[in-house]
């Protein structure tokens, strides 16, 4: 009774319904950022594109295609956790999680992966469509690979923390709105933190959104405007301080037992 | 014989509110057994902290042996719960849904024969490829049962299975949870239809703010609590007459209708005499026995 395999078999069965539940709505989850993305990409590039030279020897076109790429990677990481939860936390459905044998580390770990699944996905759809019309090298791969694991599954952590925690629909638009929103916007995914004025600068290292954009870019580019050490030192910190957060609230039913 | 449930010294306080004051009941393996009282008695707060939903504030619970706490898994895996609510997940069909819930439980695929099995039982079968939202609130509480019942639980805990479904359907789910009972599934059952826990249930327990207040088989509860009334229908104005010729305190009246308490059935045939003794003319009579729904208003206290 509830061995090793079973343990196996639950977790895995939660991912896969995770997975499933994304892509039976793939319109929505996959289609609608891939199709803003490409939007973003079309304008800045349209306005913006002859004008601007960020790096040196990168055209601005493809100076934002990464940045846009972890940009949809990082909202759709969070929307998935943090939609099923509480979805299925005002539906009521998330009793028949509640009742089954699964463990809270069980718990994390699939809806975790299918985060960072539909983030990736999304990413990767996005990059293709851009390969389309531009030359976009990839130089470090390793780097592009970790920080999309470690952005997705922080972001994936962040989103069931703030599943757990919502109760109301509106509570979530505001994490969106008001918190993930403005910190991607002013990660740089637009241009360089060095175009800043100081102030802005400063202001900007304070936002982790801006080292996993920036780390991001860095194994396209080999280029960041900081060490994609550092980005990945934070990034990878805020990733085990998030889930730890979340596994504490996991454990301790807050939220969820009464 | 191996105890089902234990609840020892139970108590759950909600802010300034105990919701479950003290409860110590046991439930042996294959009883059927019915949990009842109104609404706020705590009935549902010791079912959900069977399941693990909600935890004592003092006490213990285990199911087939195991703490629902400190050995929740093992718990889990010993039992099924039909919650009270008609939840379901809006993304999938009643057999994904089925299977999902197995697989939760380490079901792999050898499981899908049982699911299948199941969902036949429960006449699901020309439903299981329709999505949840579009099923009926009957289809839909078929669906929460069969999904109680994917990981072949010992026990079965049901929250109010037959209410809002209609007589048919409750007919079918009553011979389904019979069924599952001579099987040798432990069931437990809460419900409003006190003819459902007196027809099914071979023992009640009662609750009132929290606590037990009857707990016994359900032959000895309407043996213990059972009063008979002799009802007879006499002319109104008669009261004051009647009181004095019967020498009674304890009758009622409700416009021509006299109901008279009474302590052995023998006294009806001296109430009936002393009557036609005083020539007062008996227009209508009955025999009424009282059953689990006086019992029930009786320890509740509801009127």
């Amino acid at each position: 009774m509830n061995t090793t395999r079973d343990q196996l078999i639950g977790t895995w069965t939660l991912l896969k319904k995770e997975l499933l539940r994304f892509w039976r709505v793939a319109f929505q989850t996959v289609a609608a950022p891939v199709i803003s993305g490409i939007l973003y990409l079309l304008i800045f590039s349209q306005v913006l594109g002859d004008r601007l030279e960020v790096y040196e020897g990168i055209n601005y076109l493809v100076f934002l295609i990464p940045g846009l790429i972890m940009m949809s990677l990082l909202q759709n990481s969070f929307s998935n956790s943090s939609s099923s939860l509480i979805q299925a936390k005002i539906m009521g459905n998330i009793v028949f999680l509640l009742l089954t044998p699964l463990s809270y580390l069980q718990l994390f770990f699939a809806f975790l992966i299918a985060a960072i699944v539909r983030g990736i996905f999304v990413g990767i759809c996005i990059y293709l469509i851009a390969i389309f019309y531009v030359d976009l090298p990839v130089k470090y791969p390793w780097f592009v690979f970790i920080f999309a694991f470690c952005g997705g599954g922080l972001m994936g952590a962040f989103g069931m923390i703030a599943g757990i925690w919502a109760h109301r629909f509106d509570q979530m638009a505001a994490f969106g709105n008001f918190v993930i929103m403005p910190l991607s916007m002013l990660s740089g995914v637009f241009y360089s933190i060095h175009s800043l004025p100081e102030i802005w600068q400063t202001i900007s290292h304070f936002n982790p959104f801006f080292y996993m954009i920036d780390g991001f870019r860095y194994g396209f580019f080999g280029q960041s405007d900081t060490s994609p050490y550092l980005s990945l030192l934070i990034v990878s910190s805020f990733f085990i301080i998030l889930s730890f957060i979340t596994i504490r609230m996991l454990k301790s039913g807050y939220k969820l037992r009464n | 014989m191996k105890k089902a449930i234990v609840f020892n010294n139970v108590k759950k306080t909600f802010n300034q509110l105990k919701a479950v004051d003290g409860v110590s009941l046991s439930i042996e393996e294959g009883e059927f057994f019915a949990l009842l009282g109104p609404n706020g008695a705590g009935k549902s707060t010791l079912i959900n902290m069977m399941a693990g939903l909600v935890r004592p504030s003092n006490g213990s619970v285990s199911v087939m042996g195991f703490d629902v706490n400190k050995e929740y898994q093992k718990a889990r895996h010993s039992v099924g719960i039909v919650p009270q609510e008609l939840v379901f997940d809006p993304f999938f069909n009643v057999r994904e849904m089925l299977r999902f819930q197995a697989g939760y439980f380490g079901k792999d695929k050898s499981n899908d024969k049982w699911v299948d099995e199941v969902i036949e039982r429960l006449d699901l079968t020309e439903k299981s490829s329709t999505n949840m939202r579009k099923l009926s609130g009957g289809m839909k509480r078929r669906a929460l049962i069969a999904q109680a019942l994917v990981h072949r639980p010992p026990v079965i805990v049901l929250d109010e299975p037959t209410a809002g479904v209609d007589v048919e359907l409750r007919q079918k789910l009553w011979n389904f949870i019979n069924d599952l009972n001579k099987e040798g599934h432990t069931i437990v059952l809460t419900t409003h239809y006190l003819e459902e826990a007196e027809t099914l249930c071979n023992r009640i327990g009662m609750m009132r703010s929290g606590k037990i207040v009857a707990l016994d088989s359900t032959k000895n509860l309407l043996k213990q609590f059972a009063s008979k009334n002799l009802k007879v229908r006499l002319h109104k104005n008669n009261f004051k007459k009647i009181s004095k010729i019967i020498g009674m305190p304890n009758f009622e009246q409700n416009n021509d209708w006299y109901i008279f308490k009474l302590k052995k059935v023998s006294d009806a045939s001296k109430i009936i005499e002393k009557l036609n003794q005083s020539k007062i003319q008996i227009l209508d009579m009955e025999l009424i026995e009282s059953d689990l729904e006086d019992i029930f208003l009786k320890l509740t206290g509801k009127n």
